[in-house]
């Protein structure tokens, strides 16, 4: 038999429009993670997050802010570029330097709510990697409940005074920029969300936490932020006061997409690492692939990614041409990371022992994914979403 | 289903959409015989009477059918006038087909043949089935040959009583009993023995793509009545939709419709394009039929005992649905295959 289940992973049936230059980037970035990253990992893993020349080196090689304007230093690009990035992050088993976060999470926030003025200050420093971004929403109290943040910003003169706290902040440790969501006091004393560009530079009041230690990641730093007094210029507010919730809102779609093609990615490569290993171990005396079991076991996983695959891509198509609502952009994230986790499970269980040690991919994959079920809005939320759209 | 319908719905044009007009049908192509059969689908009439009939049955004369076969057979087919079937299944062998004892042997202008099969859809009202007969028992897969065989007169058939099925009550299912019955050599589908099994196999991916549009269709369907029947339903002076629970799994049933429209589409581009294959057809039908199954089940639920009851849309559907995981080849087989091309 020629053909295989394997022709629906990866690029081989794609369906979506790459271009030589997506090609020319997605090299770059495999040689990138392969060579500059992987073998840095446990390093980075001991001291919980990696150093701040890695992101200077990726700006260097075009692989930071590639779909912003280049007039802000950007690359000009789409979100395809960033799938190409993605995909291979994924593949190279590295988590740290988190470029997604800073490139299709934190930049837009800049380029469609910042003014010019931010745009001009913000961009370039991130784009060449002088600046890692950061998202700063869940707190010790509230997590996918952003009405329940307690973090506040009051007038003072021209500018703003914020206390209150932050936590599960990815680049906690690292950033130098920050996108703030406080309450402020919008007209009539009502309380609403908005959004600071917080500069760290020199900045007094911020009192950053050790990496916390999570199950998994922990090549990629994640901290606790406490904000004491912490006084910022006025030109910090991002777009109009009490628009956070909006804003905040309007991005999820675009970023619970990237986590479907991220779960994907990390799908295929786990079984790709599975099959490889089920076709070299033998047990009772054959391969254990040639257990029906095993043949079961995988024809269902491939099949899931087949599905889920293609379900992803008609979701990217639809966000290239503007149509992608929230509702479909949580059934993605939903049944994506749940697949994630579930498929990852199922490979680490035919690698046996092996797969508890975390010196197989598979055993990493398996503690980096867990996360992906309660991060960008946990599961339940976004069951919450596609509920009552019914 | 009665006699008349058959007739009335090829002189609407609903019966072989695919087939040319040469031979009397539509010309169409797949996409003509989803949307009869996802509106079949749609009016809680998921049973495949039609599209076996149609879309599974006719290709197999039109593909590999001398020309006077097509003659004779194909423009009652389009019209109602004659009502297909196809047997390979028997008592001993189902998706292992190699396995079937039913024997064709030539004796001058015709073969005689011996043997029983079951489960064999539309052999009620059949004027003809395609029956799989090993014309060489010393050959496996070579060994098997089609016969286009005339229920009316022919001595020594016998059709046995309609099969008490768990579902697709609609349907007549049957068994069939061949005592030495003279079958004229003429009738050996595309004049040539020893083709059958390749002639099955050549067929598998699109009617498991068909299998699973049905399959599609009928998940949509029921998430579709029960959202209906939980906003309706009131239960601990709420709507039955205002529970959470109720949210959650309808919530997964309806991703799961989604992905499966999604996926299916992409199967049928594929096929449109020919780069559909084996391993595509395997693995679209088990996903399809499981997850149906699994779907309609969780809408079932919703319903409480109203779901149980033969007369609603959701239980008949429950019902229907599981033949899908088994008929066209059993999910595990298409798992076999799947794993196999590992």
């Amino acid at each position: 038999m020629t053909s295989s289940a394997i022709k629906w992973a990866g690029a081989s049936r794609s369906t979506l429009p790459f271009n030589d230059e997506h090609d020319m980037l997605r090299r770059t970035a495999r040689r990138f993670f392969d060579a500059e990253c992987a073998p840095q990992r446990e390093a980075w893993e001991d001291v919980g997050m990696a150093p701040p020349g890695i992101w200077r080196r990726a700006g260097e090689l075009g692989l930071l802010c590639m779909s912003m304007p280049a007039e802000y230093g950007g690359g000009g690009g789409d979100i395809l570029h960033s799938i190409a990035v993605m995909e291979e992050q994924v593949r190279a088993g590295v988590n740290a330097p988190m470029l997604s976060l800073h490139n299709d999470v934190v930049a837009p926030y800049i380029l469609r709510y910042g003014s010019q003025a931010q745009r001009s200050y913000a961009l370039p420093r991130m784009a060449s990697g002088e600046w890692v971004g950061a998202v700063a929403m869940t707190e010790p109290q509230s997590g996918s409940d952003l009405r329940g943040i307690q973090t506040s910003a009051r007038r003072d003169g021209d500018g703003w005074v914020v206390n209150g706290r932050k936590t599960f902040i990815s680049h906690g440790c690292t950033a130098n920029l920050i996108v703030l969501a406080a309450k402020t006091e919008v007209e009539g004393g009502k309380e609403r969300l908005s959004l600071f560009l917080v500069d760290t530079t020199d900045l007094q009041g911020l009192h950053r936490g050790p990496p916390l230690d999570k199950l998994g990641q922990g090549d990629a730093d994640t901290a606790e932020l406490a904000f004491e007094g912490m006084r910022l210029p006025a030109s910090s507010l991002l777009g109009g006061p009490g628009d956070g919730f909006r804003m905040l809102s309007d991005r999820l779609v675009e970023e619970r997409l990237m986590t479907g093609v991220g779960a994907v990615a990390t799908i295929e490569a786990a079984l790709e690492h599975t099959l490889a290993y089920v076709k070299q171990r033998h047990a009772f005396g054959q391969p254990i692939l040639n257990f029906q079991n095993t043949r079961f076991a995988l024809a269902e996983a491939y099949t899931e990614a087949a599905v889920l695959r293609t379900f992803m891509e008609r979701c990217v198509r639809r966000f290239l041409r503007g149509e992608l609502d929230a509702v479909e952009a949580a059934m993605l994230k939903d049944r994506a990371t749940d697949l994630q986790c579930s498929i990852v499970d199922q490979c680490l269980q035919l690698h046996g022992g092996y797969g508890y040690i975390l010196d197989y991919p598979i055993a990493r994959l398996w503690c980096d994914s867990r996360i992906a079920k309660i991060y960008g809005g946990a599961n339940e939320i976004m069951k919450e979403i596609i509920g009552r759209a019914l | 289903m009665a006699r008349d319908v058959w007739r009335k719905a090829g002189r609407e044009g609903f019966l072989c959409a695919k087939v040319s007009p040469d031979y009397g049908g539509s010309g169409g192509d797949l996409l003509h015989c989803a949307i009869i059969l996802e509106e079949q689908t749609r009016l809680g009439f998921s049973e495949l009477t039609f599209y076996l009939h149609s879309d599974i049955i006719a290709p197999y004369i039109e593909l590999y059918g001398a020309d006077d076969q097509k003659q004779r057979f194909l423009p009652g087919m389009c019209s109602g006038e004659i009502v297909a079937a196809i047997a390979m299944t028997e008592p001993g062998a189902g998706s292992d087909l190699q396995a079937i004892q039913t024997r064709a042997v030539r004796e001058g202008d015709f073969y005689r043949l011996s043997g029983q099969k079951t489960f064999i859809s539309n052999a009620q009202n059949a004027e003809l089935i395609i029956v799989a007969a090993k014309t060489d028992p010393t050959q496996g897969a070579r060994g098997i040959s089609l016969f286009l065989v005339e229920t009316e007169g022919a001595e020594g058939f016998k059709l046995g009583r309609n099969l008490n099925k768990i579902g697709c009550k609609a349907q007549d299912s049957s068994e069939l009993f061949f005592d030495n019955v003279m079958v004229p050599a003429a009738n050996l589908l595309g004049g040539a023995e020893g083709r059958g099994f390749y002639q099955l196999m050549q067929r598998l991916p699109e009617e498991r793509l068909i299998m699973a549009m049905s399959a599609i269709a009928s998940m949509e369907v029921a998430v579709e009545e029960t959202i209906a029947y939980v906003r309706d339903r009131v239960v601990f002076g709420q709507r039955l939709i205002e529970f959470q629970n109720t949210r959650f799994k309808l919530a997964a049933a309806k991703t799961t419709a989604v992905m499966g429209r999604a996926f299916l589409d992409r199967c049928v581009d594929l096929f449109i394009d020919n780069d559909f294959d084996a391993i595509d057809g395997a693995m679209v039908k088990w996903w399809a039929t499981e997850r149906s199954f699994e779907v309609i089940d969780e809408c079932l639920q919703l319903h409480g005992g109203y779901g149980y009851m033969r007369d609603s849309s959701i239980g008949r559907l429950y019902a229907d649905m599981r033949l899908g995981r088994i008929a066209g080849g059993a999910n595990e087989i298409m798992k076999d295959i799947i794993g196999r091309s590992l």
